[in-house]
């Protein structure tokens, strides 16, 4: 049975709520509110909010110092290519330990996350001579490589976590119809982990696309992302924060768009297995 | 299968077809990373100019300074060869060069003139006398002053202050409830802000690093006295959180008018007296780094050059963009493009000759005071490295980055001066003994 709810509750819920959110976002707005200040305006003390002389000329200078489509292609290809990779080898991964376990299980999954708890600093050296060895440096196919490592352990964790959620007696009864461990994995528990693999796979294209360790580290001109196109217009002498303001909302602009329409699927799978 | 082996085996030979191409052609794709800067930016802007000239493309990596220097000592120590070009400063130019990390810049053409360019930018980017970088702009440190405030103060600045000076007129000019701060200086941790700011001070003080036996200094009454003279005018006159301001802060406070004077790098003068940006453009003068009368200033030694790594495929190109962007026709270029106060500064002798650019406001005292500085000798006492505002060593970077740190943290008042230094004296002896000179 419900709880009843106080109209007044839930009043202040929403404002608590409301509140919080906005907390959360102020960041993103001042940032894009400066990307329309001119450089003086952007240090005005104190701060300028809403009135101010509203201006398009950071957009225009960065368009024309930057070629934004060749950083935005890099970072689709290095998100989704490093997303998609991940979740190909995940799946399986989290299956056989979600639903065949063996007593190493827990230990594997601890190392596994264990590897997120080295700063990454510490192995940039050998793995940048890898990089030269292979002739990976400044490439999108080994930044994708790189990435899909580095968020492995997340997306096996999540989607263990997801499976395990799902009765393992559908599955054997799957396999007593039949259906063999392909078919088992394709045609039964995908479908049902749907929403679960969905906010795996947005969470991971947000982590990838916002990575700037790796992606700064090692690239150059050719497969330099949105992180370095940002980087490139951070200065210790000058004034730059509205032109950097502007190239950061360019970069975040369609991990924006893309996770207000993806909302709901995300809230879906984040809570996925919490209330029953 | 046979269909996939022989798409393979196509694309292979294509490829192939092509890079031989690529190999065998004149023009080539050279990779540059740079700083942001506003001459930097400028520059890449004008590339056209390089390309229509050689033929060949250039494609620019633009990073922040300290990222920068991060990614290229990445590359550089591993020899990647991610770059054909970078922009690097006056202190790794002669460490990366005695460590043949660079290519030594011996071919330049007689057209391009190695002799013009600054005796003392050229001594600070070479080894043994080998130039390791070419100066694409040089820098000093003088004071900016607001001339409205201070003859409001009823006082004038002199063209070659003393500290005594500096500390009296920045008390004379605060303004506590106007908001106006007598004197902005860089107390932020780190090497190349508060931290290099407070060793070109300390030279003027009679202070060293380093006794020539590698012996920290940090134990010296000289020391002391660089401190206490900072902190105590800072607090007197500065402005609120002066230890964590660094040179942006301070530019923005000048620009908004909250500061009566500004002891900051050559290169902020077309800054402030920009209009576009800056509220005071109108009313700031300039003048020499102060002493205290013993013979050294305050001012450091900086530039951005441009080197080539030893792993560079591309040499002689890479060559030519040097000489191209280092040249007299390149300043010839801006000049006739956006005007004689936007030309990089600092580098060539023929510049300060050039009559248009003698009417540029600051233009002598930037002059004057890059003259005024020598890396070779920059401290009162001798001391075994080259270098003002830092020791040419390689240890030096990360030294002193943990040093400022206990010096801001002294101006913030969370430690006494004694206590900053006392830390500072260990932290140095200790690397300096692991680094195995002692």
């Amino acid at each position: 049975m419900a709880r009843a709810v106080t109209t007044q509750r839930k009043t202040l819920n929403t404002v608590i709520a409301w509140g919080i959110g906005l907390l959360i976002f102020f960041p993103i707005l001042w940032t894009i509110l400066t990307s329309f200040k001119t450089e003086g305006q952007a240090i005005a003390d104190p701060p300028l909010f809403l009135f101010f002389d509203w201006t398009l000329e950071n957009y225009a200078v960065v368009q024309e110092r930057s070629d934004y489509m060749r950083f935005l292609w890099n970072s689709v290809i290095i998100a989704g290519g490093s997303t998609l990779l991940g979740i190909i080898i995940a799946v399986p991964a989290a299956w056989s330990m979600a639903f065949v376990p063996s007593k190493r299980t827990k230990d594997i999954l601890l190392w596994m996350l264990s590897t997120k708890m080295l700063p990454a600093v510490g192995v940039l050296y050998p793995i940048y001579l890898l990089f030269i060895s292979l002739g990976l440096l400044d490439t999108r196919i080994g930044l994708t490589i790189v990435l899909m490592l580095i968020n492995l352990p997340i997306i096996v964790w999540m989607l263990y976590t997801y499976f395990k959620e799902i009765p393992g007696e559908i599955l054997e009864a799957a396999r007593m119809d039949g259906a063999s461990l392909k078919e088992e994995i394709l045609y039964v528990l995908t479908p049902m982990a749907i929403p679960g693999i969905a906010s795996t796979v947005l969470l991971n294209i947000i982590l990838a696309w916002n990575e700037a360790f790796w992606t700064l580290n090692l690239t150059a001109a050719n497969a330099a992302p949105l992180t370095a196109f940002i980087a490139s217009y951070s200065s210790p002498e000058g004034l730059f924060f509205a032109k950097l303001s502007a190239a950061s909302t360019m970069a975040i602009a369609p991990i924006l768009i893309l996770g207000w329409f993806s909302q709901k699927q995300l809230v879906r799978g984040l809570t996925f297995g919490a209330v029953k | 299968m046979k269909y996939f082996a022989r798409a393979v085996l196509g694309a292979a030979v294509v490829s192939l077809m092509a890079s031989t191409a690529h190999a065998d052609g004149h023009a080539k794709t050279l990779t540059i990373a740079t700083v942001n800067n506003g001459d930097m930016i400028r520059m890449q802007g004008l590339t056209d100019d390089f390309t229509e000239k050689t033929g060949h493309k250039v494609e620019w990596v633009t990073l922040e300074e300290n990222v920068l220097r991060q990614r290229v000592t990445t590359d550089i120590t591993t020899k990647g060869g991610a770059f054909d070009i970078m922009t690097i400063g006056m202190y790794e130019a002669p460490i990366w060069g005695k460590n043949g990390w660079l290519v030594p810049l011996n071919n330049l053409s007689a057209e391009y003139d190695v002799d013009d360019i600054l005796p003392a930018m050229r001594g600070g980017l070479s080894y043994d006398g080998t130039l390791f970088a070419a100066p694409f702009y040089g820098e000093s440190s003088m004071i900016m002053y607001r001339t409205d405030l201070m003859e409001k103060a009823g006082m004038e600045m002199p063209d070659a202050p003393t500290w005594d000076f500096v500390r009296k007129a920045a008390a004379a000019m605060t303004d506590r409830d106007n908001d106006i701060n007598g004197i902005c200086l860089r107390g932020k941790a780190g090497w190349g802000e508060g931290g290099a700011f407070i060793t070109a001070m300390s030279n003027s003080f009679g202070a060293r690093w380093f006794d020539e036996e590698w012996n920290a200094q940090f134990d010296t009454e000289e020391w002391k006295n660089t401190l206490t003279f900072f902190k105590g005018m800072m607090d007197e006159s500065g402005p609120a959180g002066y230890a964590t301001n660094g040179f942006n802060e301070n530019l923005s406070l000048f620009q908004q008018g909250k500061c009566g004077m500004w002891i900051d790098a050559t290169v902020a003068a077309s800054f402030v007296t920009n209009p576009k940006d800056s509220t005071v453009a109108d009313s700031v003068g300039f003048a020499l780094a102060p002493d205290t009368g013993l013979g050294k200033r305050s001012n450091w030694l900086w530039a951005w050059a441009l080197a080539i790594p030893a792993g560079s495929q591309k040499v002689d190109a890479a060559t030519q963009f040097i000489e191209w962007a280092t040249s007299k026709g390149y300043i010839e270029l801006v000049a006739s493009k956006e005007g004689w106060a936007n030309v990089p500064p600092g580098a060539r002798t023929s510049l300060y000759e050039n009559p248009n650019y003698k009417d540029i406001p600051f233009a002598k005292m930037t002059l004057d005071s890059i003259l005024s500085a020598d890396p070779n000798d920059s401290t009162v006492k001798p001391s075994p490295y080259v270098g003002i505002q830092f020791a040419a060593i390689p240890e030096f970077a990360g030294i002193a980055t943990e040093v400022s740190q206990e010096f801001s943290a002294a101006y913030a008042g969370q430690q006494t001066i004694e206590e900053a230094l006392a830390k500072a004296q260990a932290i140095t002896n200790d690397a300096m003994e692991a680094a195995g000179y002692k």
